[in-house]
């Protein structure tokens, strides 16, 4: 890693509901509006079903549901954030994609025991901004059951 | 330098050069006296020994170098070729095989040969006293003829009509040059130079000559330098000028070709004739093969110089791109209709015209001959049938049968399990071959054709054939069937037993065709592939395994039916014909819904259950669409709400992220960019 990797990494900031999260840029492949998903029965609850991405058939996990979160209704702001990860494309559905920013490294902090939800163990680490809290999302966790 | 641009190149070479080493080596075998083969699989070992040296693989070239010299010593007659000579040169072809696969995995090719070098070195030091004694003078010959070569190269030739045709010029005016071209020590692409020279030559006057002849500059076969006779009426100078701007080209030489030079050329061409006409005598049925030899390879050549290597995953890039635009074509249709406006129409017209052309140059792009299994085969025989001490002639039909990539990738080892199958069960020992009156020698015939839609490959065996009896009693003794079951079964449907899993008939379990395992494996491969398999036999006379396959499995045809707002494809393949039934029809049996469909029980399945497809609304339908689909003899309806109708899709997977879904097969873009899933009917009857 070069000096400035260790500074910053940049990512991108969704939310759900309430909280903010943040998945690395490296791992973001686009962010799509909302489009019409194809149900693949008998997968798992999470698992909304496959869209057409540019010619691509790509399963598309409904975030809220994987870190069981209440569901709510889709809106205009709702996003799916294309993520790759060792050859694997998915879709992830959050409430918006806010932001693309640097987090100092040195800003990241590994989670606090008391975070108290269901997401806990998909979480890598949380990082303080300002007055925002953006916790760092363990991508390999999130998919992998 | 930079070694790794090339590593493709090389591994892709290597495996041609191995490729055609193997090749002409089962050749060599038929023909153990052809000097000229032997000299094939010398020039590509030398090849190969070249290119690894170059690259580093210091292993890969000290093999290849013991090789050549075994090669070396049959070309000089030393050693006559027999069987036992020719195993161990399979074997390091063997092991040069798996250092360049190494290689392509990323390793460093290194691998422990010492047996095989051990071996190759007994072979040519069991001449060690001719050896000895021949080497210096071989090594003396080669040096002499390779400089007679090169003598004769810097040296040009004229006939009589290029005789004329140069006096005559030069008694009009025009300047007859012999121009000598050298290019740099570390010209990579010489016959690239040597196009970009005769192009300005070609531009300035005409060349009469070359040396060596053009065919053998396009192909490289030369050294540095080259020579080219030329009239033109530009002047000396002005041409080197010329000549000199082609990159990597060292010095060129012009020199007039005077009436004086003519003669006396002449009179060294007489001279030299006179005596290669003495060594010809004797070598004429030789060199005519060799000629043979040389023309089949140039022409070979000819045409792998007109393609370019593209790799698939461009390809795939490609297709995914085209499929993208399919389904942007469908949309702009259907506006071009609502709009009506007659220039849009017809320009959206022409565009679908130029886009099914399109499609199928994309498509037959993606095909390649199923030469690409094939080749391995004959090698594999060979070490199986001497292993086995059986004497077997394997004859393959129709290698240039071209099939998607796709299916070529899946088809590999189905076809070795079938082809181990009929070699260790099929054809008999050469004993017993004898005592049933048949030639000793066994044969093996591995046939593939299109036809319609489909490619069939066929491994045809004269050997025992299928002993139904023995079948049935084991197929009994495993629980694959029941005696009464077995009483109503027909010939075909016992030989198609052995292809059930846990079966295996060998009385002795040999390490060539497995314990049972392959057999059902190969059904399951082929079935997955949207084809199937059968087996025809008789005793005593042979059998033929005969697989059915699709064209290619990028694109398919189906049935798309729709359950409530959801959209399937079922592949037409599986479809025997559709039908609306009332609910009176369906009967029940066990649990199990089933219709009498033209005499036949037929059982349900209801896709919006086997889907958990969300109702709106209790559909209390008195009518029922179904599709009558078929796996192997059993029959299935499958329950849709609507017929929506037959259509040429574009197969994609499901990705990596989801796995094994239950009676999916696949997913596919609808003209209205919406995905629909593949029913897998195979899944949906056990």
């Amino acid at each position: 890693m070069t000096a400035v990797d260790q500074e910053y990494l940049k990512v991108i900031v969704f939310q759900l509901a309430d909280k903010e999260y943040a998945i690395p840029v490296a791992n973001v492949q686009g962010i799509e509006k909302l489009m019409h998903i194809t149900r693949v029965p008998k997968t798992r609850e999470f698992i909304k079903g496959v869209i057409n991405l540019r010619g691509v058939v790509t399963p598309i996990i409904d975030l809220r549901e994987r870190f069981g979160i209440p569901v709510s209704n889709h809106e205009e702001t709702t996003r799916i954030i294309i993520i790759t990860l060792e050859e694997m494309e998915v879709g992830f559905i959050v409430d918006s994609a806010n932001d693309v920013i640097d987090i100092p490294a040195d800003a990241i902090e590994a989670q606090p025991e008391v975070v108290g939800s269901n997401e806990e163990e998909f979480i890598s680490g949380v990082s303080k901004l300002e007055n925002r809290l953006l916790i760092l999302l363990h991508l390999d966790k999130v998919l992998n059951p | 330098m930079e070694l790794n641009q090339y590593i493709e190149m090389f591994i892709e070479e290597s495996k041609e050069h191995l490729q055609a080493c193997s090749d002409n080596l089962l050749e060599l075998e038929k023909n153990p006296n052809d000097l000229a083969i032997v000299n094939e699989i010398f020039r590509s070992a030398h090849t190969l020994k070249g290119m690894s040296a170059t690259m580093g693989y210091e292993d890969l070239a000290d093999l290849t170098h013991k090789m050549e010299n075994v090669l070396d010593a049959i070309r000089n007659e030393k050693i006559q070729v027999n069987a036992e000579i020719l195993d161990v040169v399979f074997e390091s072809v063997d092991h040069l095989e798996e250092m360049v696969m190494n290689i392509a995995d990323g390793g460093d090719g290194k691998k422990d040969v010492s047996a095989t070098v051990e071996k190759l070195k007994r072979i040519e030091s069991g001449e060690a006293i001719q050896q000895a004694a021949t080497t210096a003078t071989t090594a003396a010959a080669e040096v002499a003829a390779s400089s007679a070569v090169l003598d004769s190269a810097l040296q040009l030739h004229y006939d009589d009509f290029e005789k004329t045709v140069i006096l005559q010029s030069t008694e009009q005016g025009f300047n007859a040059f012999e121009i000598a071209v050298t290019l740099t020590d570390s010209c990579l692409l010489k016959a690239a130079r040597v196009y970009m020279v005769f192009d300005i030559l070609e531009k300035n006057g005409d060349v009469v000559k070359s040396s060596p002849t053009v065919d053998k500059l396009e192909e490289e076969q030369f050294d540095q330098d080259f020579k080219v006779a030329l009239i033109t009426q530009t002047d000396a100078d002005e041409l080197r000028s010329k000549i000199m701007k082609v990159s990597e080209v060292e010095k060129v030489s012009i020199t007039q070709i005077s009436n004086d030079l003519f003669v006396q050329s002449a009179v060294v061409a007489t001279e030299e004739f006179v005596e290669s006409v003495t060594e010809e005598t004797a070598l004429v049925p030789k060199a005519e093969v060799k000629k043979e030899e040389a023309q089949k390879s140039t022409s070979a050549k000819h045409a792998a110089s007109k393609t370019i290597r593209v790799s698939i995953e461009r390809l795939d890039i490609l297709m995914n791109l085209f499929e993208e635009l399919v389904i942007d074509r469908g949309r702009l249709q259907s506006i071009a209709t609502e709009v009506n406006h007659s220039e849009l129409n017809e320009t959206v017209e022409r565009m679908s015209r130029t886009m099914g052309d399109l499609q199928n140059i994309v498509l037959t792009m993606r095909m390649i001959p199923i030469e690409t299994v094939f080749n391995r085969f004959p090698k594999m025989v060979r070490t199986l049938s001497r292993d086995l001490n059986k004497k077997i002639n394997l004859e393959v039909i129709g290698a240039e049968t071209e099939l998607d990539r796709t299916v070529i990738d899946e088809i590999g080892d189905p076809l070795v399990h079938l082809i181990r199958n009929s070699v260790d069960h099929g054809i008999e020992s050469p004993e017993i071959r004898r005592a049933n009156g048949k030639p000793e020698e066994g044969n093996v015939t591995l046939r593939a054709y299109h036809s319609g839609n489909y490619v069939f490959i066929e491994i045809e065996d004269d050997g025992a054939g299928i002993n139904r009896e023995r079948v049935l009693k084991k197929a009994i003794s495993k629980g694959i069937v029941t005696k009464e079951s077995a009483l109503s079964m027909s010939d075909k449907q016992i030989n198609e037993l052995i292809l059930a899993s846990g079966f295996s008939t060998a009385e002795v379990i040999s390490d060539i065709s497995g314990r049972g395992v392959g057999l059902d494996v190969v059904k399951t491969t082929i079935e997955s592939l949207g084809g199937n398999i059968s087996i025809e036999s008789t005793e005593g006379a042979g059998s033929i395994f005969s697989i059915q396959l699709p064209l290619t499995l990028s694109i398919i045809s189906v049935m798309l039916v729709e359950i409530e707002q959801e959209t399937y494809a079922i592949p037409l393949s599986s479809i025997i014909e559709t039908s609306i039934i009332k609910n009176s029809d369906i009967l029940n049996a066990h649990n199990q819904k089933v219709i009498d469909f033209r005499g036949k029980v037929v059982p349900l399945i209801f896709l919006d259950e086997i889907f958990d497809v969300p109702r709106t609304d209790n559909n209390a339908d008195e009518y029922h669409s179904v599709v009558i689909v078929r796996k192997g003899d059993k029959l299935a309806g499958l329950v849709v709400d609507t017929f929506i109708g037959q259509q040429e899709i574009v197969l994609k997977s499901l990705g990596d992220y989801l796995l094994n879904i239950f009676a999916i097969s696949g997913a596919t873009i609808l003209g209205n960019g919406k995905v629909a899933l593949i029913v897998d009917c195979n899944a949906l009857m056990k």
